[in-house]
């Protein structure tokens, strides 16, 4: 049960597949007009990853290494066209709105990299929780992106629309998708870089660069040779300490 | 210790320009056509530009104050985007869509991308362009005298005539800063005799698009009419885009012949946006094409490029 939590938690968050490894950018960008649209997409290909997982990972001792991926296509494709028919008969509105999409999963490399990557390695219950978890990952993403550009472009939050705001179009226009894209990868990053710095503080200059020293205290004088700063001063407490300890030893 | 001096290579070439001289000379060269649209659409362009020019440096401000980074609001390069952006407004815009789009222009497209000197593209024209993705119906409603009115362009477009002396001095529609091309050209030699830009992009963009125009002119059976030429040129955003956009340091070539190659790109990009044929298409395609002249402009300068002394000679076996 660990590791299926594992491989939720990868999905969803580590290895998050919109925004930490930028993959399934076609449905990303050209679906995520609204929250809605961003939710389904996400919940259709959650649902065709899980199901393509379990086939390939049950299938994975059988498929010859050499037609792999012409087999890889034929199970996605099967999968997509059962949820392409359940979606046109029970949810035909969203159907219409995502219109060639849900189409376009088939070779959505999301679905093709899971199988390439995990289930054609790994036996069928690890396949299907990966699934998940990166299933659910894309859902968040999507419906994140679709959820800022509706709230901003449309004035609206999955449809009930906000009185006496005037909505900024582009943000519902493709460029809007680049742009919003972009903010959300850019915040994570700078929460990720946060939290690294304040894990690993390091209390001593390192001597490669300052781009990998923690040491924020330094504020970028160890190298700053030409400056008016003591630059020996620095070492020099380091050296001192070691001298220090080296005259207690004696 | 003394004060250690810097050491340049050779040719010790003294000189008194700075960022923020230069930026003043373009604020000098920008002040006739400022006037003129501020006597043309009254009180609201003066606010306009005032908002503009106040929200573009209070922005830059804040940014490199909360990033800690070093303050640049005192070279006057906001303030130049900010009046650049304020005259390709309509006058009657709603004061908080000028403050959404100098926001855009500082914050988006000159800082994020590493502020002054590292924008891929003009703020001005990416934020005048946003705003026009946004809000089509503001952006797109040109006011004279209180009254709604087609601009110059688009009454060309649907073929009915122009004043072309009225459209030269500047009392027609349009936006605050394009509407009078004499203004323009004043300002445009105060920057050519000041040295501040270069006649090749100016001189070569507007010269492609009066030739593209002229053999539209011919093609569609209207003869040599030079009236039809002279309309195109005054009209629209051309003259401020060429003279004060296209020519922006950080986003033109820095080469002399990637110079010539950009404006006659430009002039063809326009004529093709314009599309005078067209009678469905937008009358205005000057922010456009500069906008895609600005992509384009790294592929110029890495083809355009001098050879190294010494380099690039044909070997003699």
């Amino acid at each position: 049960m660990n590791k299926a939590m594992d491989r939720i938690k990868n999905g969803i968050i580590t290895e998050n597949p919109t925004f930490v490894q930028i993959l399934g950018m076609c449905p990303t960008l050209a679906v995520t007009t609204s929250a809605i649209n961003g939710l389904g997409m996400g919940l259709s290909t959650t649902v065709i990853l899980i199901m393509s997982n379990l086939m390939i990972s049950a299938l994975r001792n059988v498929i010859p290494n050499r037609v792999r991926i012409p087999a890889y296509i034929v199970i996605v494709a099967s999968f997509v066209t059962i949820v392409d028919f359940l979606l046109q008969a029970f949810l035909p509105e969203l159907s219409e709105s995502l219109g060639g999409y849900i189409k376009l999963i088939v070779v959505n490399c999301i679905i093709l990299g899971r199988a390439e990557a995990y289930a054609s390695k790994n036996p069928v219950v690890p396949s299907i929780f990966d699934g998940v978890g990166m299933g659910l990952g894309f859902t968040v993403g999507l419906t994140a992106i679709g959820l800022v550009r509706e709230l901003i472009g449309a004035g609206s939050v999955f449809g009930f629309a906000i009185p006496g705001y005037e909505p900024i179009g582009i943000f519902v226009k493709s460029p809007g998708a680049f742009i919003v894209l972009a903010f959300l990868i850019a915040f994570l990053n700078f929460r990720k870089m946060k939290k690294k710095k304040s894990n690993t503080s390091d209390t001593v200059c390192r001597m490669e660069d300052c781009m990998h020293c923690g040491n924020t205290s330094c504020g970028g004088k160890f190298f700053d040779f030409d400056g008016d700063t003591d630059v020996v001063g620095h070492v020099g407490k380091k050296e001192e300490k070691k001298e220090m300890e080296e005259n207690a030893n004696e | 210790m003394t004060e250690l001096k810097k050491i340049s290579s050779s040719p010790h070439v003294r000189q008194e320009d700075s960022t923020a001289s230069i930026m003043l000379d373009v604020v000098i060269a920008l002040l006739p056509a400022s006037i003129m649209g501020v006597y043309n659409f009254g009180i609201s362009a003066f606010l306009l530009i005032v908002i503009c020019m106040a929200s573009c440096v209070a922005s830059e401000w804040a940014f490199e104050y909360f990033s800690k980074r070093k303050i640049t609001i005192s070279d006057f390069s906001a303030v130049v985007t900010g009046i650049l952006l304020a005259l390709n407004l309509p006058p009657s815009l709603p004061w908080w869509m000028a403050v959404l789009g100098s926001v855009f222009a500082i914050i988006v497209v000159k800082q994020l991308f590493g502020g002054i000197g590292q924008n891929f593209m003009n703020p001005a024209l990416a934020a005048r362009c946003f705003l026009l993705l946004s809000f089509t119906m503001s952006m797109t409603n040109f006011t004279y005298d209180a009254v709604t009115t087609a601009t110059p362009l688009a009454m060309l477009k649907a073929g009915e005539s122009v004043d072309l002396l009225r459209m030269f001095m500047g009392s027609t529609a349009g936006t605050i800063g394009e509407t009078s091309t004499a203004a323009l050209l004043i300002g445009g030699a105060y920057l050519l005799f000041k040295r501040v830009i270069d006649i090749r992009i100016p001189l070569s963009y507007i010269g492609t698009f009066g030739i593209c125009i002229l053999i539209y002119a011919l093609a569609s059976g209207r003869g040599w009419d030079w009236s039809f030429v002279a309309a195109h040129l005054c009209g629209g955003g051309l003259m401020l885009g060429a003279i004060f956009m296209a020519t922006d340091y950080v986003t033109s070539p820095i080469t002399a012949k990637g110079r010539w190659i950009y404006g006659v790109l430009l002039g063809g990009l326009t004529f093709v946006l314009r599309s005078p044929w067209n009678s469905g298409t937008a009358a205005e395609g000057v922010s456009y094409a500069i906008l895609c002249g600005n992509l384009l402009v790294p592929i110029i300068e890495r083809f355009t490029a001098p050879k190294c002394f010494g380099k690039g000679a044909v070997k003699h076996e």
